[in-house]
C-alpha cells in the first residue's frame, strides 16, 4: 500500500525537525493550562459549571479548546505538504515514481492527520486522568474525540488542497488559516438572517458541527458534513495536481 | 549499438501560454548507447526530458517508455524511468541512506532488496562514506551524486540525466562521466548538456535542439572531428538574435 508508504515517510520528516516536536509541546502546554483553569473553577462553589458535572463542562472545554490551538496550528503543519516540495524541487521525484496520484495525496493527509492524531491522544489524556477521582459519560467523551478527528482531518484536507495551489509555504499558510478562519466563523452570517441564511451558514460552519458531537449527540449528519469536506477537498486537491502537468 | 527500442518520442509538441517550447519533437532512445542533447538555453532540453518522464504532459504526440504510454499507463512506464532534474529533488532534512530508502520505498523495490539497491547505487555514485550524513551539509558535488543514486536505484532501463555535470570539480565530472559511459552500456541514457566536449566525450549520438525544435540526430562516429561546434553553431545561431549579434557571428 504505496499510500502508507508516503504516511511514514511524511511522519518521519516531521520527527526530523523540530517542529513536530515544538507542536506536541505547545499544545500540551496551552491545554494544560486551561483544563487546570477549568477545573479549579468547577471545583469553586460559584457554579461555573452549572450544574453539567464535568463530562458537560471541563471534557467539551478541553476538547473545544484544543481544536482552536489546533487551527492555529494545523496551517504551519499542512503548507509543508505541497508548497515546499514545489519550493525544494522534489516533486517531480513524486511525479516520476510509479505512484498515482491519489495515493500521493492520500499518503501525505493520512501523515499529517496521524500527526495531529498523536496531539489528540496526548491531550485527551488530560480529561481521561479526572476518572481517578471522579466518574465520567466515556460515551461523551468518544463522540468528542471522534469529533476532534473528523474536524482536524477537515483541516488538513482544506489544507493540502490550498499548498497545492503555490510555491510558496507562508502564502499556504496564510491562505489556510483564512479559509479555516472563515468557515469557523461562518455561523455568525446567519444570524441576523432569515431562518434559511441561518440553516445554510451553520451548516457550513466547521465549528457548528463540531458542538454537536462534544455535546454527545452522534448524529450521522456531522459526521457526513466532515466527511464530504474532506473527501471534496482531496479530490480537488488531485484533480489540481493533475491539471499542474497540464498547465503548470 | 542498437539494442531494443526503450523510448519513443512521436511528434510531441508542448506550449507554455502562447509560447511554443517544444515543436513536433520525434526520436527513439535504444538500449546500449548515450544520447547528448544539446542546445542553447530555453530551447526546451528541459521540458522535453520533463515530457518524457511524466513530469509535464505533452500537448500533442505521444511518448511511449518501453512499449507503454506515459499517460495511458503511468504507472508501467514510469517503472523503467530514472530521472536526474536540473535542480536535483533532495530534502536536506534527511541522510543520504534514509532519502536512498524512501526513493526504493516510492519505486516499489521490495524491503528485503532494499538495502541491496542502496548499497549498490552508493557504491556506484562514490557516496560510501557520507550515507550517515544530513543532505542539506552536503557540498553541491556530493548532492548532485546523491541526485544520480536517486536516478538509478531502481536499475532503470532509460536514465534521464539534465545537466548531470554542472556544479562538480573537475574530478568529480571525470567521476559521472565515466559513471554515465558504464551506465549506457547497459542501459538507454539520455543527458542534456551544453557542453560540447562532454558530447564528445560521453555520448554516442547526439540531437542537437534550437528553439523547441529537433535540429539535427546524428550519430557522433559519423561526425568529423570538430565538426560538432561548427554544425552546433550553424544550425543554433539563426535562432537567437543574441548569438547574431555575438562575437561568434
Amino acid at each position: 500500500m504505496m499510500a502508507l508508504r508516503i504516511a511514514e515517510h511524511e511522519l518521519r520528516r516531521l520527527f526530523h525537525g523540530p517542529l513536530a516536536w515544538l507542536v506536541l509541546a505547545m499544545v500540551q502546554f496551552f491545554v494544560a493550562l486551561f483544563f487546570f483553569v477549568m477545573l479549579s473553577r468547577f471545583l469553586e462553589p460559584s457554579g461555573w459549571a452549572g450544574g453539567r458535572g464535568l463530562s458537560g463542562s471541563v471534557v467539551p472545554g478541553t476538547f473545544r479548546l484544543t481544536a482552536n490551538i489546533l487551527l492555529l496550528i494545523a496551517p504551519f503543519l499542512t503548507m509543508r505538504l505541497f508548497s515546499e516540495e514545489q519550493r525544494l524541487g522534489t516533486l517531480p521525484l513524486l511525479m516520476t515514481a510509479p505512484i498515482s496520484l491519489s495515493e500521493l495525496v492520500l499518503g501525505k493527509f493520512l501523515g499529517t492527520v496521524a500527526f495531529l492524531g498523536m496531539a489528540v491522544a496526548l491531550t485527551s489524556l488530560m480529561p481521561l486522568s479526572l476518572l481517578l477521582g471522579a466518574s465520567l459519560d466515556l460515551g461523551q467523551f468518544a463522540t468528542g474525540v471522534l469529533g476532534l478527528i473528523l474536524l482536524l482531518s477537515a483541516f488538513v484536507a482544506i489544507g493540502l488542497f490550498i499548498s497545492t495551489l503555490t510555491s510558496q509555504p507562508a502564502a499556504a499558510a496564510a491562505g489556510t488559516f483564512a479559509s479555516l478562519f472563515m468557515l469557523w466563523i461562518i455561523d455568525i452570517a446567519g444570524q441576523g438572517g432569515g431562518d434559511q441564511a441561518a440553516a445554510i451558514f451553520s451548516y457550513l460552519s466547521l465549528l457548528r458541527h463540531y458542538e454537536n458531537l462534544l455535546d454527545g449527540f452522534l448524529r450521522s449528519v456531522d459526521v457526513i458534513y466532515y466527511l464530504l469536506l474532506i473527501i471534496a477537498f482531496l479530490a480537488l486537491s488531485i484533480w489540481r495536481l493533475d491539471a499542474m502537468r497540464s498547465n503548470p | 549499438m542498437s539494442g531494443e527500442t526503450l523510448a519513443v518520442l512521436n511528434h510531441v509538441s508542448r506550449s507554455y501560454g502562447r509560447r511554443l517550447a517544444v515543436d513536433d519533437m520525434s526520436f527513439e532512445i535504444r538500449r546500449g548507447e548515450v544520447l547528448g542533447l544539446l542546445g542553447p538555453n530555453g530551447a526546451g532540453k528541459t521540458s522535453t526530458m520533463h515530457m518524457l518522464c511524466g513530469v509535464l504532459a505533452p500537448g500533442a504526440g505521444h511518448i511511449t517508455i518501453g512499449g507503454h504510454d506515459i499517460i495511458e499507463s503511468p504507472r508501467l512506464a514510469k517503472a523503467s524511468i530514472g530521472y536526474l532534474p536540473e535542480q536535483p529533488p533532495l530534502y536536506p532534512d534527511l541522510s543520504v541512506d534514509q532519502y536512498l530508502d524512501f526513493c526504493a520505498t516510492l519505486r516499489r523495490i521490495p524491503r528485503a532488496q532494499r538495502n541491496r539497491a542502496r548499497h549498490k547505487a552508493k557504491e556506484r555514485c562514490g557516496l560510501m562514506d557520507v550515507g550517515a550524513r544530513l543532505i542539506g551539509n552536503l557540498s553541491k558535488g556530493y548532492q548532485q551524486r546523491t541526485g544520480i543514486a536517486q536516478a538509478i536505484i531502481h536499475d532503470p532501463d532509460l536514465i534521464v540525466l539534465d545537466e548531470p555535470t554542472v556544479g562538480l570539480d573537475p574530478a568529480q565530472i571525470v567521476a559521472i562521466r565515466a559513471l554515465v559511459r558504464e551506465l549506457g552500456a547497459t542501459h538507454g541514457v539520455l543527458v542534456s548538456t551544453h557542453n560540447l566536449s562532454e558530447v564528445r566525450s560521453i555520448c554516442d549520438r547526439v540531437l542537437i535542439m534550437g528553439a523547441g525544435r529537433l535540429l539535427l540526430d546524428q550519430p557522433l562516429a559519423t561526425m568529423e572531428t570538430g565538426t560538432l561546434e561548427e554544425r552546433f553553431l550553424q544550425l543554433t545561431q539563426s535562432d537567437d538574435p543574441f548569438m547574431h549579434s555575438g562575437p561568434v557571428s
